[in-house]
């Protein structure tokens, strides 16, 4: 079987296995799977306020997606963009609420750029301590994450407002909010955004596939010495991943703080949008429009599932679950990879 | 306030906060220096929060006092069940590490809570009754000063965490096991050879990581938070992991940065009462852990090398 | 019937190859044993299925008459069989002891008896000759005394059939000779040796029948005393083979090399290229001649640019390049064929095709602004797979797919294709067959004739006295010597290598 079709139907299989061993949970626990999948459903296609909430919920999970998936090719793990989109919300939401009178094609794009800028600054410290002290980027990036959750409850707390636990809504010269997209979709979330992140997902597939830039960034992924012995600059372009990593992290960061929520608040813990990137980018096979498809997926599981316990009684962590299982069975790509041989096998005799 | 009384307050809080730090580090020194990382301490570290307190809640009538400890043996053996599956999707599978340790986290946070809305109808579990309470530990609590800040109105757990890290380097260091499972986690190849099952090394590691950390989880419930929510452990297994590189994957090294991390930890809580501290934003002292071990990482604090396997699937026959 | 050890039609299928077929080796007790094939012939698939590595499909094993089923190395172990590793299996930060004991611990109560297991090792040693300390850490070691201690492992376990892979490959002549020794005092006590090598003369020297195959099949078992190294040579590769490039006279012309005063050291920091001094002229192949770990690595990669250089100066064509960055240094008219194709000369997970312009992808018409132009860069692609007759599926194959010699060939038509004025080659045919090292070394001599400088450096001196016009001999990072190939000797060169100058008789040759 061709390595192509192997590398479509494991996602495939790995989504399926999912669903299948959800489906045991619920049988055990005493729940009933068909009205739990289609309370599921219902709250995916349901209504249209259903749908916009999708697409939101899509939004940043593209762009942290695509943050784990481009430095993944680059031969790098960013467990960091939990941390990334954190200061990215963060510093979209300062300049969102620290200019009045700016015009939108001004203040916008500021507010965008700065979140991408802080998240690219998040994504460059551990970028810089591998290329220079070859310090393995998940644990910087872990640790990262944590010190930007603290930092900005610190500075939400103590700058941007006076020891309050959110702070004020951004000017609506920076709002990414969208009254067109909220009015056809029953007054969900939906904003602008959407377009912000499918335009990144270009830009990292043109970026990769296409520019001299990106033949540089994927040899080094694969292998670091031959990439300095052809004359590239490794350090460089190790940096330049997960700058460029952080920056789409930011963003996903912007979308929240510009779109969702227009404003930002102290965080007990983490979003979790950070950590399903990874699960976002492995399920997509770290390729630029698959990441589109498994941001897809995973949006409308997390918004469906909140349909679960108001219709069919069943708690909505079911889906995360169901999520981690699906990590689990892509990331063991090797045992299914391995079964579908023998079963091809066994096809062709 | 003199320094009598900072210290009286402070060194049994440090302790406390330590005691599940120095736990989960020692099981994932385990798990590291057999070659397989370990990012999941902090779901396993969930399975025993919620393990220890469930079965507390439940048994608390039987067994009485004793229902922390005997929660905490259950919540070792439900951070050792979870850990299978990181060690099967990593050993067996070849599952990447750090992927695997994600899910892992994922799905200890997804189950726990979906289980504790299935049991208790509601998102959090009740108080429990039987937590690890003060205690003076006996006879040594008589000794002058050294009694009064270290041994009074303190808590036990700490004291059988330092206990078991010197066992664990003992065993780590000194026994035929200890030298065959850091063997594997240095050139598996070469342990191979010498008839040494890699894979059952390999899972004896991360399963005993797992109960480690299922202890860990199971003291931070039952002398901390005293019930189980989706907020209880929040990166105390990452702080964790962090301690066992700040201390170069040795048990007393992470014993020691576990003690020192639980310090900064119970100052950022009770240094705003502390004349010498209040002044500090507790901020520095909520990011000093992390910083820190990046810099330890770094080589400004020595150099810290990780077992040289470590992260790297063994697949027999290849060079 | 004196055989230990019996390996009758043994057949070992991996997905896609049959890497041993039908191949029989019998060794007689107190006897060393050659197993003689070329590389990739299915010489250590052979020794990994005795030694409980792998299983075989079909064929059997016996051990001193008894037919047994080795399944794991402890097996092996308990029939006491031992393998010493032509990779070292050590773990590095552990010490000499530990390594030893490793899996076998001696006790004390709960703990490891260190103590004893010191003892023990050091009373092995001391009949064997072997000596060590048994409280180093293996990192702080010598290769040869690394060796030493890959030996004692078997000795410890209790083995009296060992096998040693390739063991001479890392050693320098003076641990080879010490090496030998330490062989026949083993047969003297009692041992059985299998010797893997692909070397004739060591064959010559120690063994007492030689066991060859070929492509995965066994050809049959000769009495060292009835043979000679030609007729093993042909039954090794199949055919006749003299070993001896055909190539006219060189005609040398200016200096396109001059290396003065460089300095280098290595990654611990310690210098390993000290003052080195060294001229390579245009239409001549400078072989350097030296032991592994006497500089070369480190001579190679400053001249490349992918090391630092201490302080010296490195001119191509009188232009100073020392410590350019590498791509400085193509540019200026350098090609490099490194040392560990996989490491540094592709990205296995790369086309074929699109490894073909490594150096390349940035200029025209590879690319134009930055933007990649994938039609050129895969017409160059065909274009050198034809001329170098590299064989693949197709150019969009991964370059992992393709077999070691095949890679070769890509990177040395890519390095040659450039057209560099100096063409750097270290070990180009290392762990090949033979006809693929024919192909390299025809390519490398035509680089010559067409007035280019090639600056050679390998460890087989068979390869650097046949292909080279000069040899410069590498000692500690100096250049202590240069010769004509046509008016020295191995002998001398050998000497050279192990830093006795001039003609010594080798005795108080400094190790």
């Amino acid at each position: 079987m061709s390595n192509r079709i192997t590398n479509i139907l494991i996602p495939v299989i790995s989504v399926l296995l999912g669903i299948i061993v959800g489906t045991i949970i619920m049988l055990v626990s005493g729940y009933d799977p068909v009205a739990g999948y289609s309370a599921l459903w219902q709250g995916i296609f349901g209504e249209i306020y259903y749908v916009g909430e999708t697409i939101r919920q899509v939004t940043p999970y593209i762009l942290a997606g695509l943050a784990v998936a481009f430095a993944f090719r680059t031969g790098l793990f960013n467990i960091g963009v939990e941390g990334q989109l954190i200061v990215g919300w963060m510093a979209a939401v300062w300049v969102g609420i620290a200019f009045e009178d700016l015009p939108k094609i001004i203040h916008l794009p500021m507010a965008i750029i700065a979140a991408a800028l802080a998240g690219a600054i998040w994504g460059f410290i551990p970028g810089l301590l591998k290329a220079k002290y070859r310090v393995h980027e998940v644990i910087v990036t872990i640790m990262m994450n944590y010190i930007a959750l603290h930092v900005t409850n610190s500075i939400i707390r103590d700058v941007l407002t006076e020891r309050s636990d959110r702070t004020d809504y951004i000017a609506d010269s920076a709002s990414l909010t969208s009254p067109f997209f909220e009015s056809i979709t029953d007054y969900s979330r939906l904003h602008w955004g959407i377009f912000i992140a499918l335009a990144c997902v270009f830009i990292m597939w043109f970026l990769l596939e296409k520019t001299t830039r990106g033949y540089e960034l994927r040899s080094v992924g694969f292998n670091q010495h031959a990439s300095q012995y052809a004359g590239m600059n490794v350090n460089g372009n190790i940096i330049l991943s997960m700058v460029i990593s952080g920056a789409f992290a930011g963003l996903a960061g912007a979308m929240e703080g510009l779109g969702t929520f227009g404003y930002a608040s102290i965080k007990g813990g983490f979003t979790g949008v950070g950590f399903d990137g990874i699960a976002v980018a492995l399920l997509g096979g770290n390729v630029a429009i698959g990441v589109v498809f498994a941001a897809l997926l995973f949006g409308g599981l997390k918004v469906g599932a909140l349909n679960m316990p108001l219709e069919a009684g069943i708690p909505h962590e079911l889906v995360d679950i169901i999520i981690a299982l699906i990590i689990f069975f892509v990331a063991s790509g090797y045992m299914i990879r391995y079964l579908i041989q023998r079963f091809s096998k066994k096809g062709v005799k | 306030m003199g320094l009598m009384d900072i210290l009286v307050i402070l060194i049994p809080s440090t302790l406390l906060w330590a005691s599940p730090l120095i736990f989960t580090a020692l099981g994932g020194a385990f798990s590291e220096r057999s070659g397989i990382v370990n990012i999941g301490l902090e779901g396993l570290m969930v399975i025993g929060a919620f393990s220890s307190i469930v079965f507390n809640i439940t048994f608390a009538d039987t067994f009485g006092s004793a229902t922390p400890w005997v929660a905490l043996l259950v919540a070792m053996v439900m951070g050792g069940l979870l850990a299978v599956l990181h060690a099967v999707a990593s050993i067996t599978f070849r599952a990447d590490q750090v992927v695997s340790g994600v899910a892992i986290n994922l799905l200890a946070i997804g189950l726990t809570l979906f289980l504790v809305k299935r049991i208790y109808g509601k998102g959090q579990t009740d108080i429990i009754s039987e937590g690890f309470g003060k205690v003076d530990v006996p006879l040594l609590h008589k000794i002058p000063v050294i009694g009064d800040i270290f041994f009074s109105n303190t808590y036990w757990p700490p004291f059988v965490a330092i206990l078991v890290s010197v066992i664990v380097w003992y065993v780590m260091f000194k026994t035929p096991f200890g030298l065959r499972l850091r063997s594997v986690g240095e050139h598996p190849m070469a342990a191979d050879t010498m008839g040494i099952n890699v894979t059952r090394m390999r899972y004896i590691g991360v399963i005993i990581s797992g109960a480690f950390a299922g202890v860990g989880g199971g003291v931070y419930a039952q002398s901390i938070s005293s019930d189980f929510s989706h907020a209880t452990i929040s990166g105390q297994g990452f702080m964790a992991l962090a301690a066992l590189i700040f201390g170069k994957w040795h048990p007393l090294g992470a014993m020691g940065a576990a003690l020192f991390f639980g310090f900064a930890q119970s100052l950022s809580i009770i240094g705003s009462s502390i004349p010498l501290f209040e002044n500090i934003p507790s901020v520095y002292l909520l990011i000093a852990p992390y910083v820190l071990t990046i810099l330890a990482l770094t080589g400004f604090i020595g150099r810290a090398d990780a077992p040289k396997a470590l992260g790297t699937p063994y697949v027999k026959g290849s060079r | 019937m004196d055989y230990v050890i019996e390996m009758l039609n043994i057949r070992k299928e991996f997905p896609g190859i049959v890497a041993n077929d039908n191949i029989t080796l019998q060794l007689k007790q107190g006897e060393i044993h050659a197993l003689l094939g070329e590389n990739g012939a299915g010489k250590s698939t052979l020794m990994n299925v005795l030694f409980g590595l792998y299983q075989p499909e079909q064929g059997e094993i016996r051990v001193k008459g008894k037919k047994v089923n080795i399944t794991n190395p402890n097996i092996a172990n308990d029939l006491g069989i031992g393998m010493v590793h032509q990779h070292f299996m050590l773990v590095d930060t552990f010490t000499v002891t530990e390594n030893i004991i490793l899996g076998r611990e001696p006790k004390a109560g709960a703990s490891v008896d260190i103590k004893k297991a010191e003892k023990d090792i050091s009373d092995i040693s001391e009949k064997y000759g072997l000596k060590v300390d048994p409280s180093a850490k293996i990192s702080d070691i010598s290769v040869g005394m690394q060796q030493r201690v890959e030996i004692l492992k078997t000795l410890y376990r209790g083995a009296d059939i060992l096998i040693f892979d390739e063991p001479t490959a890392v050693l320098t002549p003076q641990e080879i000779k010490e090496l030998i020794q330490i062989m026949k005092t083993l047969i003297k006590e009692g041992k059985s040796i299998i010797l893997i090598t692909h070397k004739l003369k060591e064959i010559m020297e120690v063994c007492d029948n030689v066991t060859v195959i070929r492509k995965g099949k066994g050809i049959g078992t000769v009495k060292v005393s009835d043979t000679n190294p030609d007729s093993l040579a042909s039954l090794m590769v199949g055919r006749e083979v003299t070993f001896k490039t055909d190539k006219t006279e060189a005609t040398p012309a200016e200096n396109v090399l001059e290396i003065r005063d460089l300095n280098v050291k290595d990654s611990r920091n310690v210098p390993v290229v000290k003052s080195l001094n060294l001229e390579v002229r245009a239409g001549e192949i400078l072989g350097i001649a030296g032991v592994d770990g006497n500089g070369q690595t480190e001579l190679i990669e400053a001249i490349a640019g992918l090391h630092k250089a201490q302080s010296g100066s490195v001119k191509l064509n009188g232009k100073e390049i020392v410590n350019l960055k590498p791509r400085k240094i193509y540019e200026t008219g350098v090609g490099h064929i490194p040392q560990d194709r996989h490491k540094h000369g592709l990205v296995l997970d790369f086309p074929i095709g699109e490894n073909m312009v490594l150096q390349t992808y940035y200029k025209k018409p590879f690319s134009k602004k930055g933007i990649l132009n994938y039609k050129n860069i895969y017409d160059q692609a065909r274009k050198l797979i034809s001329e170098f007759d590299v064989r693949t599926p197709s150019e969009f194959t991964l370059a992992r797919a393709l077999s070691g010699g095949n890679q070769q060939k890509a990177i040395i038509g890519r390095e040659i294709d450039r057209d560099p004025d100096l063409l750097i080659a270290a070990q180009p045919t290392r762990g090949l067959d033979v006809g693929a090292i024919e192909f390299i070394h025809k390519r490398l001599i035509e680089q010559r004739d067409n007035g280019k400088a090639v600056l050679l450096i390998s460890f087989e001196l068979d390869e650097i006295m046949n292909v080279s016009d000069r040899i410069a001999v590498i000692y500690e990072g100096q250049i202590v010597a240069v010769v004509n190939p046509k008016e020295t000797t191995e002998q001398e060169l050998g000497l050279l290598m192990a830093g006795s100058k001039g003609k010594g008789t080798g005795e108080n040759a400094n190790v």
